[in-house]
């Protein structure tokens, strides 16, 4: 159901793009108002949140221990997964956020006659999600070339790389195929195993859809409706030069993939996108285990009301006496 | 049908897929043997715990406090406005599922409410329901719901049924830990007086006597003598064990179940052996006579009251710093929060082995180490003599508890300890040890009798890895180096693989030392070493 929501909710958007570009022409909202407006919600909003997570408070130290803490000298620690200092620690989030190691580790459970319970490896969360990710952010990199005048050379590079392949004209980039795979994996996983269909909101399938639906609009319009990109650089250009004016003759397709992008930027801060941000916060992987070695001050620590020694001894002076056990007053 | 007894093929009839209804719609039923009774008011008066009432988890009234709305909500605005952890555990969930298959209460029960990711959706809902502006607007499509009854009914099944282990945030791209929900969950839970017996008449006892099982001074000293006693008729040595001696070196602190509970209480007399033949200086204490600490079960300002006491004896006694004793979750507050809770120790010194000379770089903010570090510490510099054939008549295997493999990392100091005290040592499967470890499906406070149901599901899966080493190396002897294991897993093992004992690492040590003067009997058990049963009958 919560499918069915997320993807009428997609084509809802793009009905309201095709009938606002396409026939009520209102090329100055779908190609300035709505792009600004869309980029300010993201820049606040994502710094909102980012900024409401960073000031509250860490009372704990808490990492989630993966591998041997270090402690006697002679015993190998496991710097990587229980780092003991910053550097280990920074080396820890580094490898998660690029390479998601800890959905590497996954494991795929299974009851069997016996009863008996196997741990299989699993490793298609892990590979859909990483080329999902890095398709999605090699995209987005070679985006940049709309925004600058001559293009940088990481980018050309980028895209060198990415059409190494060399098929078909314009040029295949891998990424596009890519994306579209991993996304629909991603879905059909979702709708396909039970228990994540069981969990999966409105809010899990409308990104997925948001984000299929950009790469879909951006793959037509780039091999099969083709557009005017030296229009499309005119106003890119335009926008960042705060100049903007809205040629028309870009071609529709652009419109739906640029609305739907805006969609994209104006939901980020308010969605589970934002994990973007909030792994970086995690205190379950962000802190050193060093907690006895090096002292957590947390901020509200407040006096609590405690047993004190004298009280005890005041209750049991009498029977502490009787067996022999020494105390402080007579 | 009260008294039905429970069969493995039964619980072993696991069915993993989810109902057809939506979860929100699916009512929490109160079952025989998967919940824990409320706890008695006299308990939770002497803490000063609020709305202490008689009340039964299976009456349709639980008589919760006239406005237990509003202390919800603003017990979770509170509780989001000092964590960091519970703000973006909230918020960044992406529910890729990774976390499911990883809960020994899912993998044990099939229920899907015990999926982590759900489990934390259970707070999670209302979180967004009143919390964020998409869920205000948008409600169920948010994945938002109302806070009602049957929600705090539901938590207080849920937040019951999860173990703190942390298993999920292993797993989990984000850290993401359900434990930490939970307790967010279970403090809620304890603002309306739904707190469990299980949790707070041991915290009530704690904070009177210094110790869970409201053992008194004078008791305490009894079961010490005991030991001595013991020890003497099974080694032919009188140890010295002191207490509450002042300018000792060191204060030792261990979970009370050491000293009272079987088989707890073999290992008990592994340390007292121990630091008998190495000389050691220490002291027990009557008031710190508790390293567990049952208010991490129920909040953290009760973690703090109950943990207060320890660091308060070692000033009083003088001691230099502190040994704790074998206990997963005492270890999860001694390492993750005693020093910022009642720190800082600056009274005390930085710990050095007086046998070896080692420092305890790893604890020199905390000052307090672990035996399983002081004691691979005396092994790796020679200065303990073992004859491990006097663990042949076992076949171990080692249970890494939750608490300290996943909140500190103690993983390599006991194996190393267990291998120089027995030559027949077998780990489990690689992804049921370490930091995959499975939960005894018993701690934090639910290892009821009444829970048995749930302990037994939620041992399943641990239960299952020791079968294999079972039938595999034939292994009669799990040991583990905590106090809820050691009281628990009994019953978790006659169930699922009948003829496994529990014992704690120092207990082998016991067995193995080499003691100045000894005449051993048998082990610390009492029973003949292998070989020599043969003899006696001759
Ligand atoms: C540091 C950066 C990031 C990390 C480590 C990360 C990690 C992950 C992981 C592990 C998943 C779960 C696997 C899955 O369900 O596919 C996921 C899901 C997802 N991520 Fe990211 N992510 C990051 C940034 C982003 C960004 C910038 C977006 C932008 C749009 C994004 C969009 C998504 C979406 C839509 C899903 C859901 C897939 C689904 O519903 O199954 N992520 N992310
Ligand atoms: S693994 Fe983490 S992100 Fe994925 S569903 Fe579980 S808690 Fe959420
Ligand atoms: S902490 Fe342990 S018991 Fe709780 S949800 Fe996670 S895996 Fe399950």
């Amino acid at each position: 159901m919560n499918a069915f929501y997320a993807l009428f909710a997609v084509i809802l958007l793009l009905l309201v793009a095709w009938v606002g570009v396409g026939t009520v022409d209102l090329y100055s909202l779908f190609g300035i108002i709505i792009p600004y407006l869309a980029f300010t919600i993201f820049i606040l909003g994502f710094l909102y949140r980012i900024i409401k997570w960073a000031i509250s408070p860490v009372p704990f130290r808490i990492p989630t221990t993966c591998g041997q803490q270090k402690s006697l000298p002679w015993l190998k620690s496991s710097k990587l997964d229980n780092p003991h200092n910053a550097f280990w620690t920074i080396i820890r989030m580094a490898l998660e956020v690029l390479t998601f190691r800890s959905l590497f580790r996954s494991t795929r459970a299974e009851l069997r006659e016996g009863p008996k319970i196997t741990y299989g490896d699993t490793k298609w969360l892990w590979a859909g999600g990483l080329a999902f990710h890095w398709a999605f952010l090699i995209i987005i990199l070679r985006h940049y070339r709309f925004f600058v005048e001559p293009v940088p050379a990481f980018v050309l590079y980028l895209q060198s790389m990415d059409g190494l392949f060399q098929i078909g004209l314009p040029v295949l980039y891998i990424t596009d195929a890519v994306i579209v795979v991993a996304a629909s994996y991603l879905f059909v996983r979702r709708v396909f195993i039970p228990q994540v269909r069981y969990i999966s909101l409105f809010a899990d399938y409308f990104p997925l859809f948001l984000i299929g639906g950009i790469a879909v609009t951006g793959i037509l319009m780039r091999y099969f409706t083709k557009i005017d990109v030296s229009a499309v650089k005119e106003l890119t250009l335009g926008w960042i030069n705060f100049k903007p004016a809205a040629p028309e003759g870009i071609g529709i397709m652009f419109y739906l993939h640029l609305f739907l992008v805006s969609v994209l930027f104006a939901y980020f801060p308010f969605s589970k996108l934002m994990h973007l941000g909030g792994i970086f916060l995690s205190p379950a992987r962000n802190l050193a285990n060093n907690n006895r070695a090096k002292r957590h001050v947390n901020p509200w620590n407040y006096d609590v009301k405690v047993h004190t020694y004298e009280e005890y001894e005041d209750e049991f002076r009498e029977v502490m006496k009787e067996a022999d056990l020494p105390v402080e007053k007579e | 049908m009260s008294d039905e007894k429970l069969k493995s093929e039964q619980l072993a009839d696991i069915d993993y897929n989810p109902p057809s209804k939506d979860w929100m719609d699916v009512k929490p039923v109160i079952k025989k043997g998967t919940f824990n009774y409320p706890a008695v008011e006299a308990s939770e008066k002497y803490l000063d715990l609020p709305f202490s009432r008689k009340w039964d988890p299976r009456d349709d009234d639980w008589k919760l406090p006239e406005n237990w709305k509003e202390i919800v909500l603003k017990g979770l605005k509170d509780l989001l406005g000092k964590y960091r952890s519970f703000k973006v555990f909230m918020d960044i969930c992406v529910r890729c599922g990774a976390c499911a298959d990883k809960c020994h209460f899912y993998l044990g029960s099939g229920d899907p409410k015990n999926m982590p990711v759900l489990r934390a959706e259970l707070l999670r809902s209302v979180y967004r329901n009143d919390f964020t502006t998409a869920g205000k607007i948008f409600g169920k499509l948010a994945g938002a719901r109302e806070l009602t009854e049957d929600v705090i009914k539901e938590w207080f099944l849920y937040f019951y049924q999860c173990t703190e282990c942390r298993r999920c945030s292993v797993f989990c791209p984000y850290g993401i830990d359900t434990a930490e929900i939970t307790m967010m969950g279970r403090e809620l839970l304890n603002k309306l007086g739904l707190g469990i017996d299980w949790i707070n008449t041991p915290a009530a006892n704690c904070f009177r006597t210094g110790n869970h099982l409201g053992i008194q001074p004078h008791g305490f000293k009894d079961s010490v003598d005991f030991a001595v006693d013991d020890l003497l008729d099974f080694t032919g040595i009188r140890v010295e064990a002191p207490i509450n001696k002042k300018g000792a070196e060191i204060l030792f602190v261990v979970p009370s179940a050491d000293y009272f509970g079987d088989p707890h209480y073999f290992g008990f007399l592994g340390y007292l052996a121990l630091f008998h033949e190495i000389g050691l200086d220490y002291t027990f204490s009557t008031f710190a006579s508790e390293g567990g600490n049952f208010g991490l079960f129920h909040s953290a300002e009760m973690m703090k009251r109950l943990n207060a006491k320890i660091y308060a004896e070692a000033r009083r006694l003088g001691v230099k710093w502190i040994i704790g004793g074998e206990c997963g979750h005492m270890w999860r507050v001694l390492h993750q929060y005693m020093d910022t809770i009642n720190g800082p120790a600056d009274f005390l010194e930085e710990p050095v082995s007086p046998i070896t000379g080692t420092k305890f770089e790893n604890a020199k903010s905390t000052k307090m180490v672990h035996i399983a570090e002081f004691t691979a510490d005396l092994i790796k510099h020679n200065k303990v003599k073992f004859d491990r054939s006097r663990n042949d008549h076992w076949i171990v295997t080692f249970h890494d508890s939750c608490n300290t493999a996943r909140g500190m990392g103690i993983l390599d100091e006991p194996r190393y300890i267990i291998r120089s005290t027995c030559n027949n040592f077998y780990d489990m499967p690689e992804n049921t040890i370490r930091e995959q470890t499975f939960c005894c499906g018993s701690g934090s406070g639910i290892g009821t009798d009444e829970n048995l149901e749930m302990r037994l599901r939620g041992g399943f899966p641990r239960a299952n890895a020791v079968k294999y080493v079972r039938e595999k190396h034939g292994v009669n002897l799990l040991t583990c180096m905590c106090a809820i294991d050691k009281a628990t897993l009994p019953a978790v093992m006659d169930f699922w693989v009948p003829g496994v004992e529990l014992a704690g690492v120092h207990e082998l040590v016991g067995n193995a030392l080499i003691m100045k003067g000894e005449k051993r009997s048998g082990d610390l058990r009492g029973q003949p070493f292998k070989g020599e049963e043969v003899k006696e009958h001759v």
